[in-house]
């Protein structure tokens, strides 16, 4: 018994990463950012517009949230499209009780068929980024370039043209992505993605076609993943989001601006008992020393100039 | 295949020779962040996948990713502040990826121990000859970057042969003397120290590094939410306290940069760490210092009450 040699190769073992999409740096050797006016961590509520098809294909896996069912998973289909009904009216009011600046993440079908909710969204003003095309529109290597550059200018060309914004921010479904997917964000146009949670500041990171920002979007804190995922209670979502923001507040102080990004689903936090606790946790937030309510563009455009 | 891999003999937790560690403290208290290197393209291996979805496996590699980029500062900062030195369970790879990490550590005199080169390269398929290699390239490394003779071994993602203890502890010897290789973190069986079986006869001990209390067991097995992780390690510790007061205990908290200092997750901790430090009894202490200690004062005394309780049928 023996494993092939190669398993004892170790090409990457040098400095830095092993792989050359971005330099290895620890957060708290990196410049002291400063937010406007003084503030000290910007709020970047991300809330994802989705579409589940009921007609999934799950490659190359099942997107976390969708079917799950043999077909027609009227279930899950119906209860996703809950959020973009009902749960994302219930977000609006709280986003303008408690002066959040929304950042809205919208597949592209979606866009495409639900006009009043598009309309709505766009007429508010607030920044809309691209979701990809639909939750089982999944970026990974097996598409291939040129169709995933395909399904990527798609997405950009339709919701450009039913949003009239320049759209500027990706959020991979599922945040997965091919080797060739930054490349061909940057190529049509992106100047700032989501997927990776690697840091808690955005840091630039190489593509073939110039560089991008990524933007950090911990799952860690996510709706999704504490409470379906860790079945946690709706109260320990709060604890842990309010404890984060203080957390990040506090190290703002010696380190520099932090950001609290929270990313939350419509047809999760938007249900009626849980959304007086997302109302909870933006009482608490909103009202900490020091908070800026900002647009994951403007966090990111205020971070770049101080480069 | 074994039934019993026969690393320890059965050993009753009741009328066990009394251990008394320095100063009177009843509990020898320990953290063992493991600092690791995970691939984001790792080789493939037949036993054991390393990611969940097709590479690039985003979720997994860049939560990894963020501990050392911005999770171990924060874990650094806040042992700093209680006294307490970490025993890294390092893979080593990181002495060459990221050695910043590594002088931060060495600054503040923490313990490094061999955790494997990347914790995505498994021990499952390997010949006796590749593993010791592994072994030995781990343990030259962690010298040549530190000056540290390693003396405690975690095999990579937890992948074991039957061999593992046996290597680690050979390849500590013949680098080393005595002064390599004597402590195991793979077991866990017990609260307190355990002489191990080795073939070479060699003085080894296994030293408690508790699954239970490992954050990610808690966090991603378990799923509990932060402030419950925090008073189960405050009720871990008021029992191994109590029971310290009879013969000595152990308390081990494993961590990972990725998942104790996240925001929403560092009070909790924080608040866990400054209840135990808070009590007099407690040796703050490394893995390698309660190995030496135990097989200093209490090795040979505990092989022979071992070897008294094994009755025959």
């Amino acid at each position: 018994m023996a494993l092939d040699k190669s398993y004892f190769d170790y090409p990457h073992r040098s400095y830095g990463m092993d792989h050359d999409r971005y330099d290895w740096s620890m957060l708290s050797d990196r410049k002291q950012v400063q937010w406007p006016e003084g503030k000290k961590l910007a709020l970047w509520v991300n809330v994802p517009l989705q579409f589940f098809p009921l007609n999934q294909k799950g490659e190359p896996f099942k997107v976390p949230g969708g079917m799950t069912m043999p077909y027609p998973d009227l279930r899950h289909f119906s209860l996703r499209q809950y959020g973009n009904r009902v749960g994302i009216y219930r977000f609006l009011k709280a986003f303008d009780q408690y002066g959040v600046k929304p950042t809205f993440a919208m597949n592209t079908r979606l866009a495409e068929t639900n006009p009043y909710l598009l309309h709505r969204i766009v007429e508010r003003g607030d920044e809309i980024s691209c979701h990809g095309y639909h939750m089982d529109a999944i970026h990974w290597n097996g598409l291939g370039k040129d169709a995933e550059n395909e399904l990527i200018k798609k997405s950009l060309d339709s919701l450009r043209k039913l949003t009239g914004q320049d759209i500027k921010g990706w959020l991979s479904p599922a945040k997965n992505e091919s080797d060739d997917t930054p490349d061909l964000l940057a190529a049509n146009g992106i100047e700032y993605f989501s997927d990776w949670v690697n840091d808690d500041m955005p840091y630039q990171f190489r593509t073939s076609n110039g560089e991008l920002t990524a933007m950090p979007l911990t799952t860690e804190t996510e709706d999704h993943f504490v409470i379906n995922g860790n079945k946690h209670s709706e109260d320990a979502w709060v604890e842990q989001v309010c404890d984060a923001a203080d957390f990040l507040r506090k190290e703002a102080d010696t380190q520099g601006g932090r950001i609290l990004a929270l990313n939350i689903h419509p047809w999760l936090l938007g249900q009626p008992h849980r959304i007086a606790k997302l109302e909870k946790a933006l009482e608490y937030i909103t009202h900490i020393d020091g908070v800026w309510p900002a647009y994951a563009g403007e966090i990111r455009d205020n971070w770049m100039s101080q480069q | 295949m074994k039934e019993d891999p026969g690393y320890f003999d059965y050993w009753p937790y009741e009328n066990r020779p009394k251990i008394e560690w320095p100063n009177g403290a009843k509990v020898a208290f320990w953290v063992a962040p493991n600092i690791e290197f995970y691939e984001l393209n790792p080789p493939a291996n037949a036993q054991r996948t390393p990611w969940p979805t097709p590479t690039p496996s985003l979720p997994g590699y860049t939560v990894r990713d963020w501990g050392n980029r911005v999770g171990h500062i924060r874990q650094m900062e806040l042992l700093e502040k209680y006294g307490i030195r970490g025993s890294i369970s390092l893979s080593t790879a990181l002495c060459d990826h990221h050695p910043e990490i590594i002088e931060l550590c060495k600054e503040r005199n923490w313990e490094f121990f061999s955790h494997g080169i990347y914790n995505t390269r498994y021990t499952y398929g390997m010949s006796e000859d590749q593993e010791r290699g592994m072994i030995r390239d781990s343990m030259e490394t962690i010298y040549k970057h530190t000056g540290q003779k390693c003396a405690g071994y975690l095999a990579p993602a937890l992948s074991h042969s039957d061999n593992t203890l046996d290597l680690f502890a050979e390849v500590g010897t013949e680098l080393f003397g005595d002064e390599g290789g004597i402590y195991t973190c793979d077991l866990f069986h017990d609260d307190q120290p355990t002489p191990i079986h080795l073939r070479s006869k060699k003085r080894f001990v296994s030293i408690p590094y508790s699954l239970e209390m490992n954050d990610t067991i808690a966090y991603v097995v378990n799923k509990i939410e932060p402030r419950r992780y925090g008073q189960q390690i405050k009720e871990n510790f008021d029992r191994l306290y109590a029971e310290g007061a009879e013969s000595g205990t152990i308390m081990c908290i494993p961590t990972h940069n990725y998942q104790v200092s996240y925001p929403h997750r560092m009070k909790a901790f924080e608040e866990a760490l400054d209840y135990i430090t808070g009590h007099d009894d407690v040796w703050v202490t490394t893995g390698r210092e309660i190995a030496e200690f135990f097989l200093d004062n209490y090795y040979d005394a505990s092989v022979a009450d071992i070897s008294s309780k094994q009755r025959t049928a």
